[in-house]
């Protein structure tokens, strides 16, 4: 198997999540293929546009869905913008899955915490939706989210549904704030001691801009939680996504191939070192 | 002819009987190779510089040629010595042969209803047999060969080059004053991961053969058994070659001290004469960043996807989403030379410099690599400024 040739695939539908996020849902056209594609929540697929280029994007839907998959994906450089004019019916081409996701396994019959931050909510959308659908193997789920413009808040009904769920804790935060919104203003952080942490029987997931992510660890490392449970989703230059192109070497690891999911105590030695 | 991909490790013939061939014998080894269809790819001097290209004939070869080398420069000259391999290396190790600078992965079809064909471009690279290959030029293949076929996924480009390789290497008499082979441990001489060694005394060569392939040549060549003084002249000329070496690494393995010193003031002294032109990542013959791009033809429905060498020094190198992770030239040198000397250790057990010299030779400003290592990982090395 060629790691880098990517397989047709076809939308089957798209929806237009803001004015420049969108969802694409695929299906490779290749009826086989699709029923042999597995993936874990917090892996991602190399999504090429046609003439383009390809970008790295994580899966959002469920893993345990055959017929389909899901990527939410926001306009940013040259290859989103492409993909956000492709319609239902368009063909694109896509190879993966390919990382390391979120540690499920290890989560289950604990609490779990997620934590996100700006846009960067979609690669813990399915990790979120993996628990609600699996709701007896885990323990408390906490989310929290963090935006700086209470627009920026995507599936805000979906956040107050899953706040319905039962153990589940919904702490929302906007630095920037208009009418009618319920929840904080301010940053997500200042809100930790309304959570009920149990920091020997958490794990904590999150993705979103680094500073962020640092700030939060420091809050739940000072509360006794193990950089060993404590698990970040790393974004950098990928290009090959096997750990062959270099863009994305941070240390001693690929972030394409290694993660890019890691513990905090993997990562912990150059996050927020200004240059790698 | 093509050797399976389990014979790429070639330890295990090395300890053969060393042999010995008349100086005349290296046409006939070039023509027994083209004999069993080998391309044979050797040194010639191109351009005031040796490099390796196709060659049908030993009169090709740099005879009575030495080079010299020194930071930021590079010069042929005559030799006082009638040797084919009187010189050190030219701007390029094997890396061209088996990791394209440019090649083409796959090719892709639309057609009338919006669907995409992809296929596969496979590497056409015959047989090759390369002659003259250093010990640092094989060391980095070896490290090429962890990078790229013994991890998972293996690359299947380099794989098809890498197996249609057959690897002639000479033992280095003549180091340059860029080379520091004997202090990364890769040189002068080669240990493992060739066909073939040849070692050019002043009677001609010694031979060495490391594989069955190598064995089956050797059957077309005029050899006997290496006398002991032969045997002592190739010791004689190792210890020699170590002894002419006057630059080193002030350890194999600096991983720790360069994490322990990333703020040391030497990362902006050397990036106020880095011109970033990622020339030293150019003939660096471990570096292996490479870039994809489409190339898209004008009637819209079919484009190639390439990949090139790419290079820590650029811009691109670290775009993310709307930013550069590494704008200024001092986080980029301490990229480069952090992951070279540093995290190279967690990711392939040893450090990613096989002590050629070239990025001390072709660098245009003549930086030292050594040196900069010196003094950032040396004796005294803890002097701090701000974050570069």
């Amino acid at each position: 198997m060629n790691p880098y040739l990517p397989h047709d695939a076809v939308i089957v539908d798209r929806v237009q999540e803001s004015t420049t996020i969108f969802t694409l849902r695929l299906a490779f056209s290749d009826p086989v293929q699709q029923k042999r594609y597995a993936f874990a929540p917090g892996q991602f697929n190399m999504v090429y546009l046609h003439g383009v280029g390809e970008v790295a994007i994580s899966i959002i839907s469920d893993p345990e869905r055959e017929s389909l998959y899901d990527h939410t994906i926001r306009v940013v450089g040259r290859v989103t913008r492409g993909l956000a004019q492709l319609k239902k019916g368009d063909h694109l081409g896509i190879r993966g899955p390919f990382g390391r996701g979120w540690p499920l396994l290890e989560g289950e019959g604990r609490d779990v915490m997620i934590v996100t931050g700006g846009l960067g909510c979609a690669p813990v959308v399915a990790v979120i939706n993996y628990i609600l659908h699996r709701r007896e193997r885990f323990g408390r789920l906490t989310i929290m989210q963090g935006v700086k413009h209470a627009e920026d808040l995507l599936w805000r009904s979906r956040y107050e549904a899953w706040a319905r769920m039962p153990n589940t804790q919904v702490i929302i935060a906007a630095d920037a704030a208009g009418k009618n919104w319920p929840w904080h203003v301010g940053r997500v952080t200042d809100l930790f001691d309304q959570v009920a942490l149990d920091p020997g029987n958490t794990v904590a997931m999150m993705c979103g801009p680094e500073g962020m992510m640092r700030a939060v660890v420091g809050n739940l490392l000072g509360r006794g939680m193990s950089a060993d449970d404590i698990y970040l989703s790393m974004e950098r230059n990928m290009q090959c996504a096997v750990g062959h192109c270099g863009h994305c070497q941070f240390g001693p690891h690929f972030i394409c191939k290694d993660g890019p999911v890691f513990s905090y105590r993997e990562v912990q030695p150059l996050l927020g070192e200004a240059g790698f | 002819m093509i050797r399976s991909r389990g014979s790429f490790g070639h330890e295990q013939g090395c300890m053969t009987q060393l042999q010995h061939m008349a100086r005349e014998g290296l046409q006939q080894l070039i023509d027994a190779l083209r004999d069993r269809g080998y391309r044979c790819i050797g040194p010639k001097v191109k351009d005031g510089a040796i490099v390796f290209d196709t060659v049908e004939s030993a009169e090709e070869f740099p005879r009575g040629i030495r080079d010299q080398q020194e930071p930021g420069r590079y010069a042929l000259t005559e030799s006082s010595e009638d040797k084919y391999f009187d010189w050190a290396n030219g701007p390029q190790a094997l890396r061209p042969l088996t990791f394209a600078p440019q090649e083409t992965l796959w090719k892709v079809q639309r057609d009338g209803g919006g669907k995409l064909t992809f296929r596969e471009v496979a590497p056409a690279m015959p047989p090759t047999a390369v002659i003259g290959a250093r010990a640092c030029d094989v060391a980095a293949l070896k490290i090429h060969d962890q990078v790229f076929l013994e991890r998972d996924p293996a690359d299947p480009y380099y794989a098809a080059r890498r197996k249609a390789l057959f690897v002639v290497a000479v033992n280095c008499s003549s180091p340059a004053s860029t080379c520091f082979c004997a202090s990364t441990g890769d040189g002068p001489h080669v240990s493992s991961g060739f066909d073939m060694a040849l070692t050019e005394l002043d009677d001609g060569f010694t031979v060495q053969l490391a594989s069955d392939a190598a064995q089956s040549i050797a059957a077309a060549l005029p050899l006997v058994d290496a006398t002991d003084e032969q045997h002592f002249a190739v010791g004689h000329q190792r210890s020699e070659a170590i002894r002419a070496q006057t630059r080193s690494v002030p350890g194999r393995n600096l991983r720790q001290a360069l994490f322990d010193n990333l703020h040391h003031g030497r990362w902006k002294d050397v990036a106020e004469r880095c011109l970033s032109c990622g020339n030293c990542t150019s003939v660096c013959p471990t570096c292996f960043c490479h870039r994809e791009e489409q190339d898209a033809r004008l009637e819209g429905d079919a484009a190639d996807h390439v990949r090139m060498w790419d290079s820590c020094f650029t811009r691109e190198h670290s775009y993310m989403h709307g930013f550069v992770l590494r704008e200024t030239t001092a986080q980029r040198y301490r990229q480069w030379l952090t992951h070279k000397f540093g995290s190279w250790h967690d990711q392939f057990g040893r450090s990613g410099c096989v002590g050629c010299g070239r990025c001390i030779a072709w660098c245009p400003v003549g930086i030292d690599v050594t040196e900069e290592l010196q003094h950032i990982c040396g004796e005294g090395s803890s002097e701090s400024i701000p974050s570069p």
